[in-house]
């Protein structure tokens, strides 16, 4: 059944994308608060509500302390890693729709490049408490499956298998990425093209993902404001409406990555989430203008697009190679560079640039854009939303 | 032969639900749960049944052998704990539950999907894990 909006993000606010912010992460957090707010021409005093990921060190009341707010009636944090991102938004567009709040800021700040690193062998040792945590990284840890790469790795060798997609099948969406952050100021490969050849010569991280195959580690922080579509009507943005969103587990999940599932080859938790996602809104993958699926590796990417059934099961290697993804293709996706090339924020960068696009505002920018979807981590519990132009 | 902790392979940590498998290692036997209502095996051990429900489990040794359902080989950064690069196997055992382990002793490069594997055991101080290797000749013989 379609649901009518019910909410629009009026208010996105960025900082700068590094390798050493300089700064705490609380701080980030507050800029990009700050800016968000001034974006949408709103008040502190406007907001209500403040929804980040579980991953995120920086507390809603201590945000909220050093915004000003009087009070917080909405306080909430989505699970699943770089899973969560757009996770934010769909419990923000709930408490909006529901009354818990009025306005929302979903918020996303770390310094992950330079404090804690994702990319880093997991803190971990088996001789601590027995918690569930420590419990269920015992299936992986002893193993050597310490960082993202290695959980997620099997899942991509085995779709290599599946269906013949080869690592310089990976090395194209990597490749075309690259040539949006070229045109793409803020992201960290500005300056820097990719060929393929570089890709292919690139190191081995985990087999078969290679350096280029792999997300940025970044320090950052991104904002969005959220409010009821009466209320944004009337705001300084043009409104970007949430259309659907939506969360995704698929069968047996376990631990952070789903390696216990039958079929490896499919992204069944983006498919959980996707299928939500197109009955909610009314909408299908070929009404999409624009797509930014999570690429925390190049090959989600590709899974994700068939997931989502912008092709079938093993056609992404395909629809990628005809430039499917690029600026003129039947969905270009990740047009800010995405992860791999703009920068790292779990996801909320990959939001900011949807509503760029939405706006009209993008660098790369999609004639006419009036439909965008965007996920959070495949492979992980996912969650995902189908954004809209309102004017 | 026993060698003394390496400086840092992560040692499990085990709860009620699955001491039992690293006992069991430890005696260089491979053991998963079985349902005591529904008989299903599963693995990684956990406190209820997801076909059945019960919470009742008793301990079933496995044989060992199984396929290499997939792979990643660890380059960078090292697991901590392995000499050199992590060769990370996702493994079906025969009798029809998947295991992550480690393939010790083939060259990675030659790694074929597939490709049968049987159990052995790296001793620890005090711990054993289990790891995969390809099966003795005879094996692969018979």
């Amino acid at each position: 059944m379609t649901h009518p909006p019910s909410a629009a993000i009026v208010g996105v606010g960025s900082t700068e994308f590094s390798k050493a912010s300089g700064r705490s992460e609380l701080r980030l957090a507050l800029e990009a608060c700050t800016l968000a707010l001034a974006d949408a021409g709103l008040d502190p005093s406007d907001v209500d509500g403040l929804v980040t990921m579980t991953m995120d060190d920086n507390d809603e009341p201590a945000v909220a302390h050093y915004l000003g707010l009087d009070a917080l009636t909405f306080f909430a944090r989505t699970a699943g890693g770089g899973g969560g991102g757009p996770g934010t938004l769909a419990l923000a567009s709930m408490a909006i729709a529901t009354g818990r709040a009025r306005t929302v800021i979903c918020y996303r700040a770390m310094n992950e490049r330079s404090q804690g690193r994702f990319g880093q062998p997991s803190r971990y040792a088996g001789d601590r408490a027995a918690t569930a945590a420590a419990v269920t990284m015992s299936w992986a840890a002893p193993f050597g499956m310490v960082t993202p790469a290695a959980f997620f790795a099997p899942s991509f060798r085995r779709y290599m298998h599946e269906y013949g997609a080869t690592s310089e099948d990976f090395g194209r969406q990597a490749v075309v990425q690259r040539a949006y952050a070229n045109k793409n100021p803020q992201a960290f490969f500005h300056d820097r093209p990719l060929t393929l050849d570089d890709h292919q010569s690139s190191r081995m991280i985990a087999d078969p993902l290679r350096l280029f195959d792999c997300c940025q580690e970044s320090d950052g922080g991104v904002a969005l404001v959220l409010t009821a579509p009466d209320h944004a009507k009337d705001l300084r943005q043009p409104p970007v409406a949430v259309l659907g969103a939506a969360m995704g587990v698929g069968p047996r999940q376990y631990g952070v990555a789903p390696l216990y599932r039958d079929d490896l080859a499919v992204a069944a938790e983006t498919r959980v989430m996707g299928d939500q996602l197109w009955a909610q809104s009314g909408l299908g993958p070929g009404d999409m203008d624009l797509a930014i699926l999570y690429d925390h590796f190049s090959p989600a990417v590709l899974m994700q697009l068939e997931a989502l059934g912008f092709c079938g099961l093993g056609e992404a290697p395909g629809l990628v190679r005809d430039g499917g993804t690029e600026i003129d293709g039947v969905i270009p996706t990740n047009t800010n560079g995405g992860q791999l090339s703009e920068g790292y924020i779990h996801g909320f960068n990959g939001l900011a640039e949807a509503v760029r696009q939405l706006r009209g505002t993008a660098v790369n920018q999609v004639t006419g854009a009036a439909h965008a979807v965007v996920t959070g981590g495949s492979h992980a519990p996912t969650s995902g939303v189908v954004l809209g132009r309102t004017a | 032969m026993t060698k003394a902790p390496t400086a840092g392979r992560p040692r499990p940590a085990a709860n009620p639900d699955t001491r039992f498998f690293w006992d069991a290692a430890f005696e260089r036997r491979l053991a998963v749960q079985r349902c005591s209502a529904c008989r299903a095996l599963r693995h990684p051990p956990g406190p209820a049944c997801p076909e059945c429900h019960s919470l009742d489990w008793e301990v079933s040794d496995v044989s060992g052998r199984g396929t290499l359902y997939s792979y990643t080989v660890l380059h960078h950064p090292p697991a901590p704990g392995f000499d050199g690069p992590a060769v990370i196997a996702v493994v079906d055992l025969e009798e029809g539950v998947r295991m992550v382990s480690n393939v010790v002793g083939a060259d990675p490069a030659t790694l074929t999907i597939g490709e049968a594997l049987e159990v052995c055991f790296e001793e620890y101080v005090g711990w054993t894990v289990p790891q995969f290797r390809r099966p003795a000749a005879r094996e692969a013989v018979r």
